[in-house]
């Protein structure tokens, strides 16, 4: 009786335990006790919130391996660290730490404009981004054991999110309407594997585990994702640029958890204090809209 | 018709209820209290025990699913397993059914999650295929000990415990609910009666 360590069924399957969950963004191992407490099952370690690398400008990278490892030693639950887009060396070293889930991340600045890191080359799992099924599926033939939805991060506008929320769910009603003789010009059509092309139209709904990311700073818009067909949340910057990030996180869990319950979700969404401030993606000028990074 | 409910605060209760409709129970969704009067047996999914734990505090499920499992069959796999202990040598609410303690995370980080066949001779009772069970544990518990009325129902090659059960209650550190095979859940209905 051997045992198979790390495979895809296992890096799908952690995926499937985070369902109906919220990962949180932290930047400090107190942050992360706080996120744990909050009821997050997962965090997401990094130097700094989407918002803030927005502000700062410059080149964005994977986080200090020194802070990741206080965050992985403040926590029991799991945590997750970002590599820039192709950059298989970052996403080597964060293997090394033994972080549980590697994000390849477009809020990073990207290491390559044309290829993505081959994750089946990791024991690691991956999750990556997507706007469409083209991209999720790209990302799942290259490896991805687990999809979020891109929106556009550290803006918390939930109108990004949404878009590709529904584009996703959209494409894959059309797909299940579909005779097979169709499927190969739609996977042509939308860039994908054929034999994915083929899984998601079987199984109604992506291969692995999908959740929103990028803009949510709210228990409603955590509530509306959930009702749009998502598996879960991660919130970034909506919890700890707050100003009562111990409370907000905590109403966002259970929003993931009661979204279909109007009256809870009412309760839960009393005085919170302020919500992050917020920018307005239609207001954001093409160069600085994160979601165009990667293909 | 016996009913199931699958406490769906987080996690993989899904898979889950994909499963028991499958070998044709009626299973439901169960997030507040009162959606435990109506069900004769309860699975705890697989999720993260420190979140299911604090939900079921905050909505006033903590003392019903206690009242429950002293009278019903309740079975717990991964962090449900952990949720029935009486201790995980942490501070998180435990429901304290079980009379096994838990050791979270004991194979290591994600990296060391593993697939392995095992031999659960008590599957038997519901199946003539006596084959070993393909196990999957993700960022799993052990079962680190089984004192007073819990038995253990299935180990590793060296020894260490994977499934315990303890009258009508069920803990597996692995996921069932992740295979294509039904006997663990089929063995479960069997406690419900």
């Amino acid at each position: 009786m051997e045992s198979q360590i790390s495979t895809f069924t296992t890096k799908k399957g952690l995926a499937q335990m985070l369902k109906g969950g919220v990962i949180m963004d932290v930047v400090t191992p107190e942050h992360a006790v706080i996120a744990e407490e909050a009821g997050a099952v997962a965090v997401m370690a990094l130097e700094r919130v989407p918002a803030d690398i927005r502000a700062d400008g410059g080149v964005a990278r994977m986080s200090d391996p020194k802070m990741i490892s206080e965050i992985m030693e403040s926590v029991s639950i799991p945590v997750m660290a970002k590599a820039r887009i192709g950059h298989f060396v970052e996403a080597q070293i964060l293997e090394a730490l033994e972080v549980d889930y590697i994000d390849e991340s477009e809020v990073l600045t990207p290491a390559d404009l044309h290829h993505h890191i081959d994750k089946h080359a990791f024991k690691t799992p991956f999750v990556c981004g997507c706007r469409d099924l083209g991209e999720a599926l790209r990302r799942i033939g290259e490896g991805a054991a687990m999809i979020r939805t891109k929106g556009e991060a550290g803006t918390g506008d939930v109108v990004e999110a949404v878009r590709h929320a529904r584009t996703v769910w959209g494409e894959i009603r059309r797909l299940e309407n579909m005779p097979p003789e169709e499927l190969m010009a739609f996977a042509k059509e939308i860039g994908a594997p054929y034999e994915l092309v083929k899984e998601t139209r079987e199984l109604g709904r992506l291969p692995v585990v999908n959740f929103a990311a990028g803009g949510i700073a709210t228990p409603a818009d955590a509530a509306l994702m959930m009702q749009l067909g998502v598996d879960g949340v991660f919130v970034g910057s909506g919890i700890f640029k707050s100003g009562d990030p111990a409370k907000r996180g905590e109403a966002i869990v259970k929003a993931v958890t009661h979204y279909n319950d109007p009256k809870i979700l009412a309760e839960i969404s009393r005085d919170l204090g302020e919500a992050m401030v917020g920018r307005n993606v239609t207001e954001l000028p093409e160069s600085e809209q994160l979601a165009q990074r990667g293909w | 018709m016996t009913k199931i409910g699958v406490l769906a605060l987080q996690g993989s209760f899904r898979e889950h209820i994909t499963i028991l409709k499958k070998i044709g129970v009626e299973a439901v969704e169960v997030r507040l209290p009162e959606h435990l009067e109506e069900i004769d047996g309860l699975i705890i999914p697989g999720g993260e025990s420190t979140t299911i734990g604090k939900l079921a505090v905050d909505f006033g499920l903590f003392e019903k699913l206690r009242a429950f499992g002293r009278e019903k069959a309740i079975w717990g796999t991964c962090a449900g397993a952990i949720f029935l202990s009486k201790d995980a040598h942490r501070q998180q609410p435990l429901l304290e059914l079980m009379d096994i303690t838990v050791e979270r995370n004991a194979y290591g980080r994600q990296i060391a999650s593993f697939e392995m066949d095992v031999e659960i001779p008590a599957l038997k009772k519901v199946s003539p295929n006596d084959a070993p069970f393909h196990a999957i544990f993700i960022r799993a518990p052990l079962i680190a000990s089984v004192s007073g009325g819990a038995e253990i129902l299935a180990t590793l090659p060296d020894g260490r415990i994977v499934a315990a059960q303890q009258g009508h209650l069920l803990a597996t550190a692995f996921h069932p609910e992740l295979t294509n095979d039904d006997r663990v859940h089929r063995y479960f209905l069997k406690l419900v009666g």
